[in-house]
């Protein structure tokens, strides 16, 4: 690294404490950390506070508050509202429907696949779009051209449409294909759909990256002591990319989030018996009028995880990249750009 | 320029075949249920499942049964199977629904997008400007899937204000059918107000350094002709290519999760109500009348670019 500001720091620790700096960044990390310990205590909280499983149906049931016996659904099938800790932790956010299973038992079950597809996902995407990146940025030729050929269309594609279509088609006929076989209720049926959507918004950035980086001194000399193409490819370019691609992967857990979360909403996403914070929104829409917090905390939930996650990664872009004038905007487009359910316009910006 | 239109028409439709292609693909051949049955529904009878046999020609090659279907979807012939309606009169009989919730929430999300976007640009770093970055990452956060229920909770069922939802027809009544796209019309707009406003502020800083506003500012100009003359209106070519494919994103995307909230009766609930049932049919129109609709948008989009913007079509021809 030329021009390194401090002998003794690398960049990488300069960045992070260029991070760290910034509280609302850290402000918001402690609540992302705190969104995945709480999905991660899910079995805990199950087991020994609520004494239930996030399928598990009280529809009879009854539970003792104050010494007296209440319905967990009631007669006319209203499910009880938020009890605290009124019954020891049990039915802490109250049932969630007619089925009187433990809303908070759900919550965290819920968060648990959320993340894990999100997560997942995002992963997926991004290997895939550095793999793609490079391979179009270095060889260019037709190799370029097939590869931001075929980024261009899934771009100008309805994606959110179609990959709703995939899902509804793939959760209701299972999927085949030679030795690989999955069942219609596969957690990898919605991963893979959100993935392969998603590669054109982190491939086209950085396929522009490295065609500009392939260019440099670095590279020329790489080839001249005569390294391989793979060699150049992921030994030489592949590191300058790091900070492009772990913001990227960031803000697109972000977004794949929102996305699953729309699919599984409308039921072409996450199936049961497993179940997502999407896939809550359903129940409680439903029952929007009898206990609105139902379809609510899910959601917030979710925007909570979205915005830490963006606030998130813009951080990063600004630790990383001090001299990027972008900043928050750089975000802002992304978000706009890869927003399967939303925006997805930023096409022109970029 | 002929040339340009014509490669872009070749373009859309290589994308569009590429589409159909995929979704034969997704719905024929990789489930490894029969694909009669899935079309059939999940409480078929068996003769309805050899109709459908015989009817779609699953016997016949791959290429023939991609043929079957393509023709189907042209002639309008393709049906959902219990009851037995089809699925083109639905989606027309949908249509101005949708219209209506996407064109309002795009005056709004337009109107707004600028308003912010001018009053901030003018006064760059001032607290409108902060004020106005927070809300649009905060606005992008938020799911339509969050807002639409607290929007519905707080103003339909606790201020009983709007109805919570359901579509009455213009024709109809055009007061009823303000007030009950008003919330849908706001959870639709929100996302993009921000970002919008983001958008136009960030050109307009951008013109703002361009010779001819300093030379319209030297020939003595009043700096609101400036603003709004020459910065905001050269400002608008992006924002308006943009707003193509916003739009079409969001017929296809945003809004058949809010026709699913609002219960508004459109193509997105139609859609909606298939997938909750997992009746294929109407999935596989909807995703493919919509996919061919929004890439006709996004080709004309392009064009009127081009078109508006020499620089456009005169880049691509030199990069060749």
């Amino acid at each position: 690294m030329p021009n390194e500001p401090s002998a003794e720091r690398g960049p990488w620790s300069l960045a992070l404490r260029r991070f760290f700096r910034n509280r609302l960044a850290v402000a918001f990390l402690g609540v992302f950390v705190l969104i995945v310990l709480f999905v991660l205590a899910a079995p805990l909280w199950a087991e020994h506070v609520a004494e239930t499983g996030p399928n598990e149906e009280h529809i009879v049931e009854q539970i003792t508050v104050d010494g007296e016996k209440l319905d967990v659904v009631s007669v006319e099938g209203k499910p009880i509202g938020p009890q605290w800790f009124a019954a020891d932790g049990k039915f802490f956010l109250g049932a969630d429907g007619r089925l009187g299973r433990d809303e908070m038992v759900r919550l965290m079950y819920g968060g648990r696949i959320s993340l894990l597809v999100a997560i997942s996902a995002a992963l997926i995407s991004t290997m895939l779009a550095v793999v793609l990146g490079l391979l179009a940025g270095y060889f260019r030729g037709w190799t370029d051209t097939v590869i931001a050929r075929v980024l261009d269309a899934i771009w100008s594609l309805p994606v959110f449409l179609i990959a709703l279509s995939i899902g509804v088609a793939l959760a209701t006929g299972g999927f085949k294909l030679g030795p690989l076989e999955l069942s219609g209720g596969s957690l990898i049926i919605p991963i893979g759909i959100i993935s392969i959507f998603t590669v054109p918004y982190i491939a086209r950035p950085i396929r522009g990256q490295v065609l500009a980086l392939s260019e440099k001194e670095f590279v020329e000399a790489a080839v001249a002591q005569g390294a391989g193409p793979l060699r150049v490819m992921f030994g030489e370019i592949l590191p300058n990319l790091a900070s492009t691609v772990i913001v990227f992967f960031t803000l697109m857990i972000a977004n794949a989030m929102i996305f699953e979360a729309g699919l599984s909403f409308l039921g072409a996403g996450v199936q049961p018996p497993n179940s997502s914070w999407g896939a809550m929104i359903t129940t409680g829409v439903e029952l929007l009028k009898v206990q609105p917090l139902l379809a609510i905390l899910p959601g917030a939930m979710i925007m909570l995880t979205v915005l830490s996650l963006n606030i998130i990664g813009d951080a990063l872009r600004d630790a990383l990249d001090p001299r990027g004038k972008q900043r928050l905007d750089a975000a802002l487009q992304f978000e706009a750009q890869a927003g399967a359910t939303g925006t997805q316009g930023g096409a022109a910006l970029s | 320029m002929t040339r340009f239109i014509v490669r872009r028409l070749v373009g859309m439709v290589a994308v569009l075949f590429a589409v159909s292609v995929v979704v034969f693909v997704v719905f024929m051949v990789l489930p490894k249920q029969n694909p009669a049955q899935s079309l059939a529904g999940k409480n078929a009878t068996p003769l309805l499942v050899e109709n459908i046999e015989a009817e779609w020609g699953f016997d016949d090659p791959l290429p023939q049964q991609y043929l079957t279907m393509m023709e189907k979807l042209f002639t309008g012939e393709l049906v959902q199977y219990e009851p037995r309606i089809e699925v083109d009169d639905k989606i027309i009989e949908g249509i101005p629904a949708t219209f209506s919730l996407t064109i309002g929430a795009a005056v709004i999300w337009l109107f707004f997008g600028l308003l912010l976007g001018y009053l901030s640009a003018i006064r760059a770093g001032g607290w409108l400007d902060r004020l106005l970055t927070g809300v649009s990452i905060a606005g992008i956060s938020i799911p339509v899937f969050l807002l639409a229920p607290v929007l519905i909770y707080l103003f339909a069922n606790q201020l009983e204000i709007f109805p919570n939802g359901q579509y009455v027809p213009f024709s109809e009544d055009p007061w009823e059918w303000a007030k009950h796209l008003i919330l849908p019309w706001v959870t639709l707009a929100a996302i993009s107000i921000g970002f919008y406003s983001r958008v136009v502020r960030s050109n307009m800083l951008d013109v703002m350094n361009e010779d001819y506003v300093r030379t319209a500012r030297a020939k003595g100009l009043g700096e609101r002709q400036v603003m709004t003359r020459h910065v905001l209106r050269n400002s608008l070519i992006p924002v308006i290519t943009l707003f193509g494919l916003d739009f079409g994103a969001t017929i296809a995307g945003t809004a058949i999760i809010t026709e699913a909230i609002y219960d508004i009766d459109g193509v997105g609930l139609y859609a909606a109500e298939a997938v909750e049932k997992f009746e294929l049919p109407p999935i596989m129109g909807v995703a493919l009348y919509g996919s061919f609709f929004v890439v006709f948008m996004n080709t004309l989009v392009d064009i009127a670019y081009a078109y508006l913007d020499p620089r456009v079509r005169l880049g691509e021809s030199a990069s060749e």
